[in-house]
């Protein structure tokens, strides 16, 4: 695992990063126009996690999710907060289990050693009770927070079966952008795309289009998300999508095959395409450089 | 929640129609031009994760009238192609009215997470001339 010297170095010599933007560490940078001074930061996502999920695409199933906490946890520096992008568990059909395996997980994630911990729903959670499971647990689906001059916006587009994020979650979107400044740095947290990534594998939402116009007329949102248990690196305008690797098993990439399986276990490369990313912000330009790590330390 | 269920029941209701509704019209139009070609009926089963049949054959430029019963839960049908959706509610029969023009294949999916094998939830129709 890299430190957070050998992070910056790694992105000095073409690492996987997306974006550079020659940040220095805790750097304290001034808002021209309003002389607001904001501090860099970075976060960690980590997204679907799939507990209780049980299959060949991983045997290492109830071991993945620990490992990436641990390595998280031995990152040098630590992350201001870090976020789970959905589908934490594995879906159930059973209400008892749904809640068993929600409550297991917040256990696993309660072993961070960070505390500023942001969670969300995927489908897997929220999508058979609309919610509730999950509520009982972690709280609203839908939220907003301020880090560092940053505003973070978690959207659900999960917890109606239907992948709708719903009339009434989008004018509440629209009346929290309302109070902000036209330039004010945004992240948009999603589980599914907003946009049409693979219709035929339902990796959209299905309002999706809605919600990237009311965020149009912002000229510094960037939207990470999960879902599709890959990278991808998508922009609508001038709005940048992420999404992240997943922490159970990779997806193959969007529409290249029939069906949407689970790409097979590999016991020569265990936890293949699995991992999670820091993602650095530098608040006063909206950029954010991303780089990706594995399950374990090498 | 931000939605209650009845709200969602509505539209869903509202998904079923409007689709259903611009197809009819389509139909129409089809046979006023076309000298009343009869509509081939597909019948079709939609019941966690699968539809049955998951695949069938359609002729370019005839009507085709799909009449689903969902088995156990408000599944979706989907076609991204036709851009064309609609909610399959139990207990009744939903139709859905095409009318392919082009000879292809065009693949369906669930699009209502209906649960562990919803990904698997998906078919399509083979239209030839």
């Amino acid at each position: 695992m890299a430190d957070r010297r050998n992070f910056l170095k790694l992105v000095a010599v073409g690492g996987s990063a997306v974006f550079a933007s020659g940040l220095k560490i805790n750097a304290i940078a001034a808002d021209a126009k309003s002389g607001a001074a904001y501090e860099d930061f970075y976060f960690v996502q980590l997204s679907d996690t799939h507990w209780g999920y049980s299959g060949p695409a991983n045997p290492d199933a109830s071991n993945t999710l620990k490992k990436a906490v641990a390595t998280v946890n031995a990152l040098e520096n630590p992350p201001d907060f870090i976020v789970f992008t959905g589908d934490l568990t594995h879906t159930t059909d059973d209400p008892k289990e749904r809640r068993r395996r929600l409550s297991e997980f917040r256990e696993i994630a309660a072993g961070l050693k960070v505390k500023n911990v942001r969670f969300m729903p995927g489908e897997h959670d929220a999508s058979l009770d609309w919610g509730a499971a999950y509520k009982e647990q972690f709280g609203e689906t839908f939220y907003t927070f301020d880090h560092k001059g940053v505003h973070f916006i978690a959207l659900d587009n999960v917890s109606d079966p239907g992948a709708s994020i719903g009339e009434a979650q989008l004018a509440w979107l629209k009346g929290n952008l309302a109070k902000l400044p036209k330039n004010a740095p945004i992240v948009v947290l999603t589980h599914r795309p907003l946009f049409d990534l693979a219709a035929k594998w339902d990796w959209a939402t299905r309002d999706g289009d809605k919600a990237i116009e009311i965020l149009m007329p912002y000229p510094n949102v960037t939207v990470f998300y999960g879902h599709i248990h890959q990278e991808n690196h998508h922009m609508t305008g001038h709005i940048a999508h992420h999404s992240a690797k997943s922490l159970i098993f990779p997806l193959p990439a969007p529409g290249s095959q029939e069906k949407r399986t689970p790409l097979p276990w590999d016991p020569a490369t265990p936890n293949r395409g699995l991992g999670f990313r820091e993602v650095e912000a530098e608040p006063v330009k909206a950029e954010y450089q991303i780089q990706e790590f594995p399950v374990t330390k090498a | 929640m931000w939605i209650s269920r009845r709200t969602w029941m509505v539209n869903a209701f509202a998904c079923i129609a409007l689709p259903a509704l611009g197809a009819i019209g389509e139909s129409v139009s089809a046979k006023m031009a076309k000298a009343a070609k009869p509509a081939k009926v597909v019948k079709l089963v939609a019941q966690k994760f699968k539809y049955t049949p998951n695949e069938f054959e359609v002729k370019v430029g005839q009507p085709v009238v799909l009449e689903f019963t969902s088995v156990d839960f408000i599944h979706g049908f989907n076609i991204p192609d036709l851009k064309m959706r609609a909610d399959l509610l139990p207990g009744t029969i939903t139709k859905v009215h095409l009318t392919i023009e082009k000879p292809g294949v065009y693949d369906f999916l669930c699009d209502n997470f209906c649960g562990s094998g919803h990904e698997e939830m998906s078919g399509r129709i083979v239209a030839r001339r």
